[in-house]
Protein backbone atom coordinates (compact mmCIF):
# COMPACT_ATOMS: atom_id res chain seq x y z
CA UNK A 1 0.00 0.00 0.00
CA UNK A 2 1.23 3.44 -0.97
CA UNK A 3 1.02 6.31 1.55
CA UNK A 4 2.27 10.21 1.61
CA UNK A 5 4.02 11.84 4.44
CA UNK A 6 4.41 15.80 4.00
CA UNK A 7 8.60 16.27 4.70
CA UNK A 8 10.26 19.35 4.82
CA UNK A 9 12.95 18.56 2.35
CA UNK A 10 14.16 15.66 -0.65
CA UNK A 11 17.19 14.19 2.01
CA UNK A 12 17.49 10.78 3.18
CA UNK A 13 16.99 11.52 7.14
CA UNK A 14 14.01 14.59 6.13
CA UNK A 15 11.40 14.72 8.96
CA UNK A 16 8.08 15.53 8.92
CA UNK A 17 6.45 19.06 8.13
CA UNK A 18 3.71 20.67 9.96
CA UNK A 19 2.27 22.49 7.23
CA UNK A 20 0.33 20.16 4.77
CA UNK A 21 -0.73 21.97 1.96
CA UNK A 22 2.71 24.19 1.78
CA UNK A 23 4.93 21.16 2.55
CA UNK A 24 7.96 21.53 0.78
CA UNK A 25 7.91 17.93 -0.44
CA UNK A 26 6.15 14.72 -0.09
CA UNK A 27 7.23 11.28 0.69
CA UNK A 28 5.52 8.42 -1.19
CA UNK A 29 6.22 5.11 0.45
CA UNK A 30 5.23 1.69 -0.52
CA UNK A 31 4.66 -0.08 2.60
CA UNK A 32 4.58 -3.46 0.65
CA UNK A 33 7.74 -2.93 -1.24
CA UNK A 34 10.22 -0.46 0.49
CA UNK A 35 9.61 1.45 -1.90
CA UNK A 36 10.41 5.38 -1.65
CA UNK A 37 10.34 8.46 -3.77
CA UNK A 38 9.60 12.18 -3.12
CA UNK A 39 7.38 14.52 -5.20
CA UNK A 40 7.71 18.12 -4.98
CA UNK A 41 4.91 20.01 -3.97
CA UNK A 42 5.86 23.51 -5.75
CA UNK A 43 3.03 25.61 -4.70
CA UNK A 44 4.77 25.30 -1.23
CA UNK A 45 7.13 28.28 -2.77
CA UNK A 46 4.51 30.57 -4.65
CA UNK A 47 2.21 33.38 -2.49
CA UNK A 48 -0.83 32.05 -4.59
CA UNK A 49 -3.87 30.91 -2.77
CA UNK A 50 -5.52 27.37 -2.63
CA UNK A 51 -2.41 25.61 -1.68
CA UNK A 52 -4.34 22.99 -0.14
CA UNK A 53 -6.61 21.85 -3.29
CA UNK A 54 -2.93 21.51 -5.04
CA UNK A 55 -1.08 19.41 -2.64
CA UNK A 56 -4.34 17.88 -2.18
CA UNK A 57 -4.61 17.16 -5.83
CA UNK A 58 -0.54 15.92 -5.80
CA UNK A 59 -1.01 13.69 -3.59
CA UNK A 60 -4.36 12.16 -5.50
CA UNK A 61 -3.02 11.72 -8.74
CA UNK A 62 0.19 9.83 -7.19
CA UNK A 63 -1.86 7.41 -6.00
CA UNK A 64 -1.45 6.63 -2.20
CA UNK A 65 -4.47 5.25 -0.45
CA UNK A 66 -2.83 7.18 3.02
CA UNK A 67 -1.82 9.90 4.44
CA UNK A 68 0.38 10.09 7.14
CA UNK A 69 0.28 13.99 8.57
CA UNK A 70 0.15 15.85 12.01
CA UNK A 71 -2.35 18.61 10.56
CA UNK A 72 -4.68 19.19 7.57
CA UNK A 73 -6.45 22.31 6.30
CA UNK A 74 -10.13 21.66 5.13
CA UNK A 75 -9.67 22.47 1.14
CA UNK A 76 -6.59 19.63 1.07
CA UNK A 77 -8.85 17.09 3.26
CA UNK A 78 -11.93 17.77 0.91
CA UNK A 79 -9.95 16.79 -2.54
CA UNK A 80 -7.99 14.05 -0.13
CA UNK A 81 -11.36 12.48 1.30
CA UNK A 82 -13.11 12.57 -1.90
CA UNK A 83 -10.77 10.38 -3.92
CA UNK A 84 -11.71 8.21 -0.60
CA UNK A 85 -8.14 8.42 0.74
CA UNK A 86 -8.03 7.99 4.71
CA UNK A 87 -6.07 11.34 6.55
CA UNK A 88 -3.88 9.43 9.48
CA UNK A 89 -2.97 11.87 12.57
CA UNK A 90 0.99 11.87 13.34
CA UNK A 91 2.94 12.86 16.72
CA UNK A 92 6.72 14.18 16.40
CA UNK A 93 8.76 14.72 12.98
CA UNK A 94 10.30 11.25 12.71
CA UNK A 95 8.92 9.80 9.45
CA UNK A 96 10.51 6.49 10.39
CA UNK A 97 8.44 6.08 13.92
CA UNK A 98 5.30 7.29 11.89
CA UNK A 99 5.66 4.74 9.41
CA UNK A 100 6.01 2.31 12.13
CA UNK A 101 3.74 3.13 14.03
CA UNK A 102 1.25 3.17 10.68
CA UNK A 103 1.67 -0.17 9.97
CA UNK A 104 1.47 -1.18 13.41
CA UNK A 105 -2.33 -0.40 13.29
CA UNK A 106 -1.41 2.58 15.77
CA UNK A 107 -2.46 6.02 13.58
CA UNK A 108 -5.75 7.45 14.75
CA UNK A 109 -7.58 8.75 11.82
CA UNK A 110 -7.01 12.82 11.76
CA UNK A 111 -10.33 14.39 13.17
CA UNK A 112 -9.56 17.61 13.75
CA UNK A 113 -9.71 19.13 9.72
CA UNK A 114 -8.63 23.25 10.64
CA UNK A 115 -9.78 25.61 8.69
CA UNK A 116 -6.43 26.36 7.03
CA UNK A 117 -4.27 29.02 7.88
CA UNK A 118 -5.38 31.15 3.95
CA UNK A 119 -3.68 34.10 2.70
CA UNK A 120 -0.08 32.22 4.62
CA UNK A 121 -1.76 32.60 7.63
CA UNK A 122 -2.31 36.74 7.33
CA UNK A 123 -5.30 38.33 6.84
CA UNK B 1 -17.04 64.93 -6.82
CA UNK B 2 -15.67 61.36 -5.70
CA UNK B 3 -13.73 61.70 -2.54
CA UNK B 4 -12.55 58.51 -1.62
CA UNK B 5 -10.90 58.15 2.02
CA UNK B 6 -8.29 55.63 2.95
CA UNK B 7 -5.42 55.34 5.63
CA UNK B 8 -3.86 52.13 5.18
CA UNK B 9 -3.79 50.94 8.84
CA UNK B 10 -7.05 50.70 10.43
CA UNK B 11 -8.57 52.29 13.59
CA UNK B 12 -6.96 55.96 12.16
CA UNK B 13 -10.51 57.15 11.65
CA UNK B 14 -11.55 56.50 8.30
CA UNK B 15 -15.04 55.86 8.89
CA UNK B 16 -14.97 58.75 11.87
CA UNK B 17 -13.60 61.50 8.90
CA UNK B 18 -16.28 59.89 6.10
CA UNK B 19 -19.43 60.37 7.59
CA UNK B 20 -18.66 63.64 9.28
CA UNK B 21 -17.73 64.74 5.66
CA UNK B 22 -20.58 63.34 4.32
CA UNK B 23 -22.85 65.58 7.22
CA UNK B 24 -21.39 68.27 6.77
CA UNK B 25 -21.97 68.67 3.16
CA UNK B 26 -25.67 69.09 1.65
CA UNK B 27 -27.37 66.39 0.08
CA UNK B 28 -24.00 64.10 -0.08
CA UNK B 29 -24.01 60.29 -0.39
CA UNK B 30 -22.14 58.46 1.92
CA UNK B 31 -20.86 55.12 -0.32
CA UNK B 32 -19.14 52.49 2.49
CA UNK B 33 -17.11 49.96 0.90
CA UNK B 34 -15.65 48.93 4.13
CA UNK B 35 -17.85 45.76 3.40
CA UNK B 36 -15.89 43.54 5.86
CA UNK B 37 -17.02 45.88 9.02
CA UNK B 38 -19.78 48.45 7.37
CA UNK B 39 -19.71 50.69 10.25
CA UNK B 40 -20.68 54.15 9.11
CA UNK B 41 -24.58 52.96 9.43
CA UNK B 42 -23.78 52.55 13.08
CA UNK B 43 -23.57 56.31 12.79
CA UNK B 44 -25.88 57.47 9.73
CA UNK B 45 -28.84 55.28 11.54
CA UNK B 46 -30.02 55.47 8.09
CA UNK B 47 -33.75 54.43 7.18
CA UNK B 48 -33.36 51.55 4.69
CA UNK B 49 -35.27 51.88 1.24
CA UNK B 50 -34.23 49.72 -0.78
CA UNK B 51 -31.51 45.92 -0.42
CA UNK B 52 -29.72 44.78 -3.11
CA UNK B 53 -28.39 41.17 -2.82
CA UNK B 54 -24.54 40.83 -4.39
CA UNK B 55 -23.87 37.75 -6.61
CA UNK B 56 -20.67 36.45 -8.11
CA UNK B 57 -20.60 34.08 -10.79
CA UNK B 58 -18.98 30.30 -10.02
CA UNK B 59 -18.94 27.47 -12.20
CA UNK B 60 -20.75 24.66 -12.12
CA UNK B 61 -19.31 21.34 -14.21
CA UNK B 62 -21.81 18.89 -16.05
CA UNK B 63 -20.31 15.56 -15.14
CA UNK B 64 -21.72 13.42 -18.05
CA UNK B 65 -20.33 16.00 -20.86
CA UNK B 66 -16.72 15.97 -18.90
CA UNK B 67 -14.22 14.52 -20.57
CA UNK B 68 -11.62 14.69 -17.65
CA UNK B 69 -9.51 16.36 -19.51
CA UNK B 70 -8.45 18.97 -17.09
CA UNK B 71 -8.17 21.88 -18.62
CA UNK B 72 -9.72 23.73 -16.34
CA UNK B 73 -8.00 22.33 -13.30
CA UNK B 74 -4.96 23.55 -15.13
CA UNK B 75 -6.01 27.04 -16.00
CA UNK B 76 -7.35 28.16 -12.71
CA UNK B 77 -4.50 30.24 -11.04
CA UNK B 78 -6.55 30.26 -8.10
CA UNK B 79 -6.92 26.77 -7.87
CA UNK B 80 -10.07 27.20 -7.14
CA UNK B 81 -10.35 23.27 -9.19
CA UNK B 82 -9.39 19.84 -8.80
CA UNK B 83 -10.17 16.69 -10.71
CA UNK B 84 -10.85 13.64 -8.28
CA UNK B 85 -12.57 10.53 -8.63
CA UNK B 86 -13.21 10.76 -12.25
CA UNK B 87 -15.05 14.74 -11.23
CA UNK B 88 -14.14 18.03 -11.46
CA UNK B 89 -14.58 19.89 -7.66
CA UNK B 90 -15.03 23.13 -7.31
CA UNK B 91 -14.36 25.07 -4.75
CA UNK B 92 -16.18 28.39 -4.72
CA UNK B 93 -14.83 30.35 -1.96
CA UNK B 94 -11.08 30.44 -4.08
CA UNK B 95 -13.29 31.12 -6.94
CA UNK B 96 -12.22 34.55 -8.08
CA UNK B 97 -15.48 34.65 -10.70
CA UNK B 98 -12.94 35.21 -13.59
CA UNK B 99 -14.89 32.93 -15.99
CA UNK B 100 -12.59 31.69 -17.75
CA UNK B 101 -13.07 27.95 -16.81
CA UNK B 102 -16.03 27.76 -19.10
CA UNK B 103 -13.75 29.42 -22.01
CA UNK B 104 -10.97 26.69 -21.86
CA UNK B 105 -13.40 23.72 -21.46
CA UNK B 106 -13.52 21.93 -24.87
CA UNK B 107 -17.03 19.95 -24.55
CA UNK B 108 -19.14 22.80 -23.25
CA UNK B 109 -19.54 20.88 -19.70
CA UNK B 110 -18.88 24.37 -17.89
CA UNK B 111 -21.58 26.49 -16.73
CA UNK B 112 -21.58 29.14 -14.33
CA UNK B 113 -24.35 29.88 -11.47
CA UNK B 114 -25.42 33.06 -9.34
CA UNK B 115 -23.59 32.66 -5.71
CA UNK B 116 -24.83 35.44 -3.14
CA UNK B 117 -21.84 36.87 -1.54
CA UNK B 118 -23.01 40.11 0.43
CA UNK B 119 -25.74 42.85 0.53
CA UNK B 120 -26.20 46.34 -0.39
CA UNK B 121 -28.39 48.64 1.32
CA UNK B 122 -29.94 51.86 0.83
CA UNK B 123 -31.14 54.81 2.93
CA UNK B 124 -31.23 58.37 4.16
CA UNK B 125 -29.80 60.01 7.41
CA UNK B 126 -31.38 63.28 7.32
CA UNK B 127 -30.54 64.59 3.80
CA UNK B 128 -27.62 62.49 3.02
CA UNK B 129 -28.00 59.39 1.05
CA UNK B 130 -26.23 56.14 2.76
CA UNK B 131 -25.45 53.17 0.54
CA UNK B 132 -23.80 50.34 2.98
CA UNK B 133 -21.87 47.22 1.09
CA UNK B 134 -21.98 44.55 3.45
CA UNK B 135 -19.98 41.07 2.99
CA UNK B 136 -21.26 37.90 4.10
CA UNK B 137 -19.14 35.89 6.65
CA UNK B 138 -16.62 33.88 5.34
CA UNK B 139 -15.96 35.06 1.60
CA UNK B 140 -13.17 35.91 0.09
CA UNK B 141 -13.33 38.96 -1.69
CA UNK B 142 -15.47 42.15 -1.61
CA UNK B 143 -14.22 43.45 -4.90
CA UNK B 144 -17.73 42.66 -6.29
CA UNK B 145 -20.00 44.21 -3.15
CA UNK B 146 -17.56 47.57 -3.98
CA UNK B 147 -18.20 47.73 -7.26
CA UNK B 148 -21.98 47.19 -6.74
CA UNK B 149 -21.91 50.05 -4.01
CA UNK B 150 -20.00 52.48 -6.01
CA UNK B 151 -22.86 52.43 -9.27
CA UNK B 152 -24.88 54.81 -6.45
CA UNK B 153 -21.92 57.60 -6.95
CA UNK B 154 -23.33 60.65 -8.02
CA UNK B 155 -22.36 61.79 -11.21
CA UNK B 156 -22.77 64.89 -10.67
CA UNK B 157 -19.68 67.47 -10.22
CA UNK B 158 -21.66 69.37 -7.53
CA UNK B 159 -22.69 66.96 -5.36
CA UNK B 160 -20.14 65.34 -2.98
CA UNK B 161 -19.78 61.39 -2.81
CA UNK B 162 -17.98 60.23 0.12
CA UNK B 163 -16.13 56.70 -0.47
CA UNK B 164 -15.44 55.22 2.32
CA UNK B 165 -12.15 52.60 1.85
CA UNK B 166 -11.29 49.36 3.60
CA UNK B 167 -7.92 49.39 5.62
CA UNK B 168 -4.88 48.69 3.77
CA UNK B 169 -3.68 49.05 0.36
CA UNK B 170 -4.78 45.60 -1.57
CA UNK B 171 -7.20 44.77 -4.27
CA UNK B 172 -10.70 46.00 -2.28
CA UNK B 173 -8.93 49.56 -1.78
CA UNK B 174 -8.35 49.84 -5.49
CA UNK B 175 -11.33 49.29 -6.19
CA UNK B 176 -12.93 52.21 -4.39
CA UNK B 177 -10.38 54.60 -5.28
CA UNK B 178 -10.52 53.89 -9.23
CA UNK B 179 -13.50 55.91 -9.63
CA UNK B 180 -12.31 59.13 -7.48
CA UNK B 181 -11.52 62.33 -8.19
CA UNK B 182 -9.97 63.29 -4.99
CA UNK B 183 -8.20 60.59 -2.20
CA UNK B 184 -8.16 61.72 1.51
CA UNK B 185 -5.36 60.20 3.47
CA UNK B 186 -6.28 59.83 7.02
CA UNK B 187 -3.39 59.52 9.38
CA UNK B 188 -2.34 59.65 13.29
CA UNK B 189 0.66 60.29 14.90
CA UNK B 190 1.75 57.06 15.73
CA UNK B 191 4.79 55.02 13.57
CA UNK B 192 2.45 52.09 12.45
CA UNK B 193 0.09 54.70 11.22
CA UNK B 194 3.01 56.68 9.16
CA UNK B 195 4.15 53.26 7.88
CA UNK B 196 0.99 52.69 6.11
CA UNK B 197 0.20 55.92 4.98
CA UNK B 198 3.46 55.62 3.00
CA UNK B 199 1.90 52.17 1.06
CA UNK B 200 -1.48 54.10 0.29
CA UNK B 201 0.35 57.25 -0.83
CA UNK B 202 2.41 54.77 -3.60
CA UNK B 203 -0.90 53.26 -4.31
CA UNK B 204 -2.75 57.03 -4.66
CA UNK B 205 0.20 57.78 -7.06
CA UNK B 206 -0.05 54.36 -8.70
CA UNK B 207 -3.42 55.54 -9.55
CA UNK B 208 -2.19 59.18 -10.64
CA UNK B 209 -5.06 60.49 -8.25
CA UNK B 210 -5.27 63.89 -6.20
CA UNK B 211 -4.59 63.29 -3.22
CA UNK B 212 -3.82 65.27 -0.17
CA UNK B 213 -3.68 63.69 4.27
CA UNK B 214 -5.81 64.11 7.42
CA UNK B 215 -4.34 64.36 9.98
CA UNK B 216 -6.62 62.61 13.05
CA UNK B 217 -5.45 62.20 16.95
CA UNK B 218 -3.03 65.23 16.44
CA UNK B 219 -1.40 65.64 19.67
CA UNK B 220 0.98 68.87 20.22
CA UNK B 221 3.95 66.54 21.33
CA UNK B 222 4.43 63.89 18.35
CA UNK B 223 4.97 65.21 14.77
CA UNK B 224 5.45 61.58 13.08
CA UNK B 225 2.94 62.39 10.40
CA UNK B 226 3.68 65.83 9.39
CA UNK B 227 7.58 65.24 9.36
CA UNK B 228 6.63 62.58 6.68
CA UNK B 229 4.42 64.85 4.63
CA UNK B 230 7.16 67.36 4.60
CA UNK B 231 9.80 65.00 3.51
CA UNK B 232 7.76 64.01 0.89
CA UNK B 233 6.31 66.90 -0.18
CA UNK B 234 2.58 66.34 0.50
CA UNK B 235 -0.28 68.50 1.52
CA UNK B 236 -2.00 68.11 5.06
CA UNK B 237 -5.45 69.62 4.84
CA UNK B 238 -6.39 69.77 8.10
CA UNK B 239 -5.56 68.31 11.60
CA UNK B 240 -8.44 66.75 13.97
CA UNK B 241 -7.38 67.09 18.03
CA UNK B 242 -7.17 64.44 20.05
CA UNK B 243 -10.21 65.37 21.72
CA UNK B 244 -12.07 63.35 24.56
CA UNK B 245 -15.06 64.74 23.10
CA UNK B 246 -14.97 63.35 19.44
CA UNK B 247 -14.69 59.50 21.63
CA UNK B 248 -17.40 60.06 23.62
CA UNK B 249 -19.12 61.16 20.10
CA UNK B 250 -17.57 58.30 18.75
CA UNK B 251 -18.23 55.47 21.14
CA UNK B 252 -22.15 56.65 21.86
CA UNK B 253 -22.70 56.29 17.49
CA UNK B 254 -23.24 60.11 17.21
CA UNK B 255 -21.88 62.56 14.43
CA UNK B 256 -19.74 65.05 16.04
CA UNK B 257 -20.50 67.60 13.25
CA UNK B 258 -24.08 67.45 14.07
CA UNK B 259 -23.51 67.40 17.41
CA UNK B 260 -21.18 70.77 17.92
CA UNK B 261 -20.66 73.35 15.48
CA UNK B 262 -17.12 73.65 15.96
CA UNK B 263 -16.90 70.25 14.45
CA UNK B 264 -18.78 71.16 12.00
CA UNK B 265 -17.10 74.23 10.95
CA UNK B 266 -14.26 72.16 10.86
CA UNK B 267 -15.51 69.10 8.58
CA UNK B 268 -16.97 72.17 5.94
CA UNK B 269 -13.63 73.65 6.02
CA UNK B 270 -11.90 70.23 5.24
CA UNK B 271 -14.19 69.85 2.33
CA UNK B 272 -14.33 73.36 0.94
CA UNK B 273 -10.36 72.60 0.84
CA UNK B 274 -10.63 69.51 -1.09
CA UNK B 275 -12.88 71.03 -3.48
CA UNK B 276 -10.58 73.43 -4.07
CA UNK B 277 -7.89 71.09 -4.49
CA UNK B 278 -9.42 68.69 -7.16
CA UNK B 279 -10.15 71.49 -9.25
CA UNK B 280 -6.88 72.72 -8.52
CA UNK B 281 -5.64 69.80 -10.19
CA UNK B 282 -7.65 69.31 -12.82
CA UNK B 283 -7.12 72.79 -14.13
CA UNK B 284 -3.57 72.05 -13.56
CA UNK B 285 -3.67 68.54 -15.48
CA UNK B 286 -5.11 70.28 -18.37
Amino acid sequence: MKIAIPVVDNSEHTTISSAFGRAPYFLIYDTNTGEKHFVENQVARSSEGGAGVVAGQLIVDSGVKAVLTPQCGANAASVITAAGIKIYKTEGDSVKDAVAQFQAGKLAALKDIHKGFHHRGGI
Amino acid sequence: MNIAVLSGKGGTGKTFVSVNLAAAAAGSRYLDCDVEEPNGRLFFKPVITKQETVCVKVPVVDHVQCTGCRRCVDFCRFNALAYISGQVLVFTQLCHSCGGCPLVCPTGAISEEDKVIGTVEMGKSEDTTVVTGIMDPGEESGVAIIDQVLRHASNKSTEATIIDCPPGSSCTVMEGIKDADYCLLVAEPTLLSVHNLGMVWELVKTFNKPFGVVINKAVDNVHVVEDFCATHNINVLAKIPFDFKLADFCAKGLIACREDPAYLELFSGLLRCIVEEAQHETTANN
